[in-house]
């Protein structure tokens, strides 16, 4: 699809003319920079805020105390709605940040313990953040090759499961070694459970989309029976958990010894694989063409690709991003894997993707606002009494806005919308 | 991607399904004969008592025959086409896979009981939420807008059919809350997809996401205590006459509203599609809404409506899943039942009575695995628990490339 | 007795674009009006103002005297206006008699189709004007002469008293054409006013009363074919003097570059498209194929470039069998393709004009090192080859779909006939279009003659043909009906060949398509 835009009489949208004219819309630069610029940074930002802002009347209207003080007076029940949305967005600042009057206060006590407490927020959002960007990487990776892979979830409980099995099962195993394979088991298991639906889609056409989802059931239930009390990968103490990892499997936590800041070396490589997979995708031939396969699967086998080969590296490689969330939660955080590992990373990963426009630095940089959010939220639920389930609503809004511009367009009134820069990515059932 | 079959390439075709059918054969030798104890027989059982009006005796067979028996089919099929090759390939390996059902439910009753019509029975009543959820997309793609939303519309639903239904006290009440609800997040979508142009897949994501989050968030809030989330339920209803005829009467006539509401829906929409101008008008827009468009039809109206109607029968089926069993509304109680209708709706061919025939076939999935389960089955719950979703991909592997999508399917409709 | 219909001062814009500028058209009844012009002249913009597709800025309409306002298809429907649009506006997978009842369905009980009642009406539609359409056939099912002949029932059928043609010729053999003329003066004959819209003159020149000349966006002329010729009109459409013909010099062809033996290719219809073709192309010369859309040139092709599966016979480049092999093999042995739709098969419209010239030697040094991109080298050749081919873009890195037509094909060759190749295939090259491009183009695929290469162009034009290729071979219905050497050939020949009929009588092969 290219920028052939035409013109609607009927609403008199601003559009380019189709093709009749011959003549080249060459001097149009400068309306696709602004109209650039503005999907790049304006339109994410006033999806957040659109978003949050949404969110805070919906916490409001759900809040009895608001109604009830609406029945003694309208100018008490706006304070009120205020008070509550006040009290839940300061729940979550602090869930995800920290509470700037407590971490000034640490830093003159000088005291190591009080700042570690103070910073403890930022600490939970990086860490939070880690599992995300890999799982965002993944999607943002499909996307680029034209793939919707909504199958993170499933390919992290798989990738879950052999982590976890080479975290526990080797021992006497220098952690040098043994890390970087545990990791690596990681990412082969999801690599694996993504390529079935990348092969499947390959040689019959049939859409990611169903098959990544029932490889998501199918998962959920192979990760039940391995780790249900009785199960071959169950702990056998009667909890349905798997065994604690090795030691010298660990991903090596910042603070050692503190145990609630769990903050780990996962941040800094999902950092360092997340440029990795900037410079494949856009440095190499491989990049190349998975990138065309994703705009233009016709010009890519006229151009002598092999189409089916690279969806089917694409869902791999997508799936290993997928399995390196899971990888990193288990090694990092937990050390061993629970039955119950549902994570919500799937679809909070396409969020991410479709915030990130599909590059890997958008992407981290809407992870961290991801994992904020999620710190934000728990603390949001403990203390201030708002069901979790928030996220999930900001995520599907920030969705919908990014996904149509227009929309924010048109609520704060801004230029006309063009046609053409609605997001078109994937075609039909193949 | 065309699909381009050669000379050489269907006669592979033809061998493959050939031995296909005889690696069926074999598979029922080797995977049941040997557990069959001597002298074991199974009983397939055909009565639910009480309602009919005569009552057919229990089949009972050696058990080594019927898997003989059906082992020799399956080879007598294979043997054929190997030699001869039949004209509609894919109905005789319809047939063939259902040989070989029936020597798994051979098996699995041995020395044991099963009772067939129950078997029928909840295997349809299984399979109607799924044939909702086909429905519903039917409706949408046969119009050219592809719906992967279902799953949220259905959710929706049924978590206003619990709190309508409880609020109101009553079913009708709850049945309306639920189309609602469907049509409310399936008003979403058309607005995404049709006035804004959005992709397709990714409203239908934002759609499920956003149900997803709304009933899980407002059933924490609202519905822990109980006041909304009890509403009544459907009792059955036996259809007179009809409901005492053996076999089918259990199966088919004894069922409550919402499903003899489902199967009036199939056959209504099948007839709205073919017979009615606004069928024609609908089959028109999902195939080439420009031509439409210079006739005149309204291509977004057209849309807009498939969509919303759409979104009602998904609806349907949440309310189904409340109203027709649980009594309750339980967070994500859909369980991917949405999307196993999408795959029906691929597999029946983007029309109504296709999508049935697959919807039950699903069911049928769905109810073995508890059946199997009962009869202590050496399968371990969660590989059976799996079926219906590797179903679901083995039958979009065989059947995607021949079965063909409207054209304009999942294409946002630009005026010029 | 005022016109039948009347256009004053009809007047359109879009953004950075004049396409209609004050445009004056009087049609009277009973009259065929040729709105002649090149691509871009804003013939299609003016009748799609007219259908109601799209509104006027200024300017009015006028039905029999009466001012009207036309502001949908359902308006102009109304007003007994009806449009048969170059690319048919029929739904493949319905009847005749659904296609044409659609929007105005015959109703039984209520909401019921009535199917019967409609289809008795188009028969008699079509025995009154001899149109020859069965209403319960399937349209996808229809050759295309009779598909276009279904659009114009549709418009029977709403009473169309105005009837606009745009392009209907592009599809149709020489004999087709000659049909349609027949159906044009039996409507006219019976009181329909006809507006006919071409490119091509001498059916212009055949058909009408009036010609009126569009030049972007402004009326140039009006006359009648008597007081006019080919050059003059062509003068008018374009602005000056056309050279229609291209200047080469002769060139005595060498070794065989391109063998065909035998070759059978399926079609995606599961019938074959190609049906047992042989014919060879040397070096330094280029061979025209010749022969309406749909004869099996577009798999022909596609088999020759890899991106179609061969059932039977063989293809050689230089002696390198490349019959079944995949098309990176294909281009590696020395072969360029232009494809036929280059938006959708020849270009990545998202990628920068730099990504789009390195698309098929991505993987190649100095492009590539190995697995990573050259930067550096790729930018070097794209600013080399822009200036070469000149390419019109405001620079390399700007997205190759805010080109224009005519840019977009010079990236596409510049690209394929800048490599050393032994082997080009042309696929419609000048499709769409401007006069300046097609002349550039014809221009380089000489030039690429003239180096040495085997050249096949396919064409639907048959003057292209005419005037760029040493032989033309003719297909019909997959088969090669003839070999002729372009400068011997005769229009009509070729016409001949085209609808199957062989110089021989006793070798017609006038069958029906058959399913292999």
């Amino acid at each position: 699809m290219g920028n052939q835009e035409v013109e609607d009489p009927r609403t008199g949208n601003a559009q380019e003319h189709q093709g009749e004219t011959g003549g080249a819309p060459e001097d149009r630069p400068s309306q696709a920079g602004r109209r650039g610029r503005f999907r790049g940074l304006v339109l994410p930002a006033m999806a957040i805020i659109t978003a949050l802002i949404i969110g805070a009347l919906f916490i409001a209207i759900t809040d009895e105390s608001v109604y009830e003080a609406f029945r003694d007076g309208i100018g008490q029940g706006i304070v009120r709605a205020f008070l509550v949305i006040g009290r839940a967005y300061g729940a979550f600042y602090v869930g995800a940040f920290g509470n700037p009057v407590q971490i000034v206060r640490a830093i003159f006590s000088g005291s190591s313990t009080q700042i570690l407490r103070a910073i403890y927020p930022i600490t939970e959002t990086l860490r939070i953040a880690t599992p995300y960007i890999f799982a965002g990487l993944a999607v943002a990776f499909g996307f680029q090759g034209g793939l919707f892979n909504i199958g993170a979830e499933g390919q992290y409980f798989v990738a879950g499961l052999t982590s976890v099995f080479v975290g526990y099962s080797l021992r006497g195993v220098p952690q040098i070694i043994h890390l970087p394979l545990a990791l690596l088991a990681g990412m082969v298991g999801g690599a694996l459970w993504a390529a079935i639906p990348g092969y499947l889609k390959g040689k019959t056409g049939a859409h990611e989309v169903i098959n990544t989802i029932m490889m998501n059931y199918i998962a959920f239930r192979l990760a039940e029976f391995m780790l249900d009390v009785g199960g071959p990968m169950a702990r056998g103490d009667g909890r349905p958990v798997s065994p604690d990892i090795q030691p010298s499997a660990y991903l090596p936590q910042f603070f050692p010894n503190r145990i609630d800041l769990r903050v780990n070396l996962g941040i800094v490589l999902a950092l360092a694989v997340a440029w990795l997979v900037w410079w494949l995708l856009y440095k190499t031939t491989l990049g190349y063409e998975i990138r065309t396969v994703g705009l233009n699967p016709r010009a890519a086998r006229y151009a002598g690709m092999n189409v089916p080969r690279t969806i089917l590296v694409t869902m791999a490689i997508s799936g290993a991003l997928a399995g390196l969330s899971a990888a990193t939660d288990i090694l990092g955080v937990l050390h061993f894997m629970p039955n119950a590992f549902y994570s919500g990373y799937g679809f909070d990963a396409i969020a991410l993707a479709l915030l990130g426009k599909s590059h890997p630095g958008g992407v981290v940089l809407a992870s961290l606002l991801f994992g904020a959010l999620r710190a934000g939220a728990r603390n949001m639920q403990g203390i201030a009494r708002v069901p979790i389930d928030i996220t999930s609503v900001l995520q599907g809004l920030i969705i919908v806005f990014i996904a149509a511009p227009e929309i924010i367009r048109m609520i704060y009134r801004l230029r006309q919308p063009v046609k053409g820069e609605t997001l078109t990515l994937t075609r039909g059932w193949g | 991607m065309t699909v381009m079959k050669t000379a050489s390439k269907a006669r592979r075709r033809a061998i493959t399904m050939g031995v296909l059918f005889l690696l069926f054969a074999l598979a029922i030798l080797i995977l049941f004969t040997p557990g069959v104890e001597q002298g074991q027989k199974t009983t397939f059982a055909f009565s639910e008592a009480r309602s009919e009006s005569f009552v057919i005796g229990n089949l009972v067979f050696a058990t080594r025959f019927g898997l003989y028996l059906m082992a020799a089919l399956c080879a007598f099929a294979g043997a054929w086409q190997l030699a001869k090759g039949f004209e509609h390939v894919n109905v005789v390996l319809g047939i063939v896979a259902g040989f070989f059902v029936v020597a798994f439910l051979t098996w699995a009753a041995r020395g044991q009981s099963m009772n067939l019509t129950g078997m029928a029975r909840s295997s349809l009543l299984r399979a109607i939420p799924i044939t909702l959820a086909a429905l519903s997309g039917v409706m949408c793609e046969r119009s050219g807008v592809i719906n992967i939303g279902i799953e949220g519309m259905m959710l929706m639903g049924a978590f206003l059919s619990a709190v309508t239904g409880s609020l109101g006290r009553s079913v009708w009440a709850g049945l309306f809350g639920a189309m609602l609800g469907g049509a409310l997040m399936a008003g979403l979508l058309a607005i995404l997809a049709i006035r804004y142009k959005v992709d397709q897949v990714i409203a239908g994501t934002a759609i499920n996401i956003l149900a997803t989050g709304l009933t899980s968030y407002l059933s924490s809030r609202y519905l822990q205590s109980g006041s909304l989330n009890s509403p009544p339920t459907f009792r059955p209803v036996p259809v007179p006459l009809l409901s005492r005829i053996p076999i089918i009467g259990p199966a088919v006539f004894n069922h409550t509203v919402p499903v003899y509401l489902t199967m009036i829906l199939v056959v209504l929409i099948q007839v709205m599609l073919y017979y009615t101008r606004w069928g024609l008008r609908t089959r028109a827009v999902g195939e080439h809404p420009q031509a439409a468009d210079t006739l005149g039809v309204n291509v977004f109206k057209i849309r807009y409506i498939n969509v919303l109607l759409g979104g009602v029968v998904a609806g349907l089926g949440g309310a189904y899943l409340v109203l027709s069993s649980v009594a309750r509304f339980d967070e994500l109680m859909t369980a991917g039942k949405g999307f196993i209708g999408l795959a029906a709706m691929i597999f029946g061919k983007w029309n109504p009575v296709g999508a049935l025939g697959s919807s039950l076939i699903f069911g049928f999935a769905d109810s073995l695995q508890t059946r199997l389960a009962i009869l202590a089955v050496p399968i371990p719950s969660q590989f059976l628990l799996m079926a219906p979703y590797l179903v679901t991909m083995v039958v979009l592997a065989g059947v995607v490339g021949q079965s063909r999508a409207p054209a304009a399917d999942g294409v946002p409709y630009e005026k010029e | 007795m005022p016109p039948v219909l009347e256009l004053k001062g009809i007047t359109k814009r879009f953004p950075g674009v004049l396409a209609n500028d004050h445009i004056d058209l009087q049609l009277e009844e009973g009259q065929v009006l040729s709105l002649l012009g090149e691509n871009g002249a804003g013939k299609s913009t003016l009748m799609k103002i007219l259908y109601g597709l799209y509104a006027q800025d200024e300017g009015d309409i006028y039905i029999r005297g009466k001012q009207v306002s036309i502001e949908e298809p359902n308006d102009a429907i109304d007003q007994g206006i009806g449009m048969v649009h170059q690319h048919f506006m029929l739904v493949p997978v319905l009847t005749v008699a659904e296609n044409v009842m659609l929007g105005m369905e015959s109703i039984q009980h209520g909401i019921f189709l009535d199917r019967d009642a409609a289809a008795q009406r188009i028969r008699e539609i079509s025995d009154r004007y001899g149109l020859g359409v069965d209403p319960y056939a399937l349209v996808e099912d229809l050759p295309v002469g009779i598909q276009q002949r279904v659009e114009i029932i549709k418009l029977l059928y709403r009473n169309a008293d105005i009837l606009i043609l745009d392009e209907p010729s592009a599809v149709l053999t020489p004999q087709e054409v000659e049909g349609l003329f027949d159906v044009i003066r039996s409507l006219v004959s019976q009181g329909k006013s006809v507006i006919f819209i071409s490119h091509k003159l001498k059916e212009v020149l055949e058909i009408s009363d009036r010609v009126v000349v569009l030049r972007v966006g402004k009326v140039v002329g009006t006359t009648t074919p008597e007081e006019s010729n080919e050059r003059d009109l062509a003068a008018m459409m374009v602005g000056r003097d056309v050279i229609l013909s291209v200047i080469k010099q002769p060139k005595a062809p060498g070794d065989v570059v391109l063998r065909v033996r035998d070759l059978y290719v399926r079609g995606d219809q599961h019938k074959m498209a190609v049906r047992g073709v042989t014919f060879e192309v040397r070096e330094g010369e280029i061979v025209g194929v010749a022969g309406v859309q749909g004869n099996g040139q577009t798999e022909l092709v596609e088999a020759l470039t890899g991106l179609r599966t061969v059932e039977s016979g063989q293809a050689e480049v230089v002696g390198k069998d490349i019959t079944n092999v995949t098309p990176r093999l294909i281009t590696e042995v020395g072969t360029a393709h232009i494809p036929e739709d280059r938006q959708r098969d020849g270009l990545v419209l998202d990628y920068p004009v730099a990504d789009n010239l390195i698309l098929n030697t991505y993987y190649l040094p100095p492009v590539a090192k190995g697995l990573v991109l050259e930067e550096g080298a790729i930018a070097d050749r794209a600013e080399r080859l822009v200036r070469e081919y000149d390419v019109r873009t405001p620079s390399i890195a700007t997205p190759v779909g805010s080109l224009s037509g005519g840019n977009q094909q010079k990236v596409i060759v510049a690209r394929e006939l800048s490599r050393p190749v032994k082997f080009t295939v042309a696929s419609q090259p000048t499709r769409g279009l401007d006069v300046g491009s097609i002349e550039y183009i014809h221009a380089q695929l000489v030039r690429k003659r003239d180096e040495g290469a085997a050249v096949l162009m396919i064409s639907a034009e048959l003057d292209e043909i005419l005037s760029v290729a040493d032989r033309v071979i003719v297909m019909y219905e997959g088969k090669i009906m003839g070999t002729l050497p372009a400068g011997e050939a005769t229009k009509e020949e070729i016409g001949l060949l085209m609808a199957g009929i062989a110089s021989h009588p006793a070798e017609s092969p006038k069958s029906a398509p058959s399913t292999v």
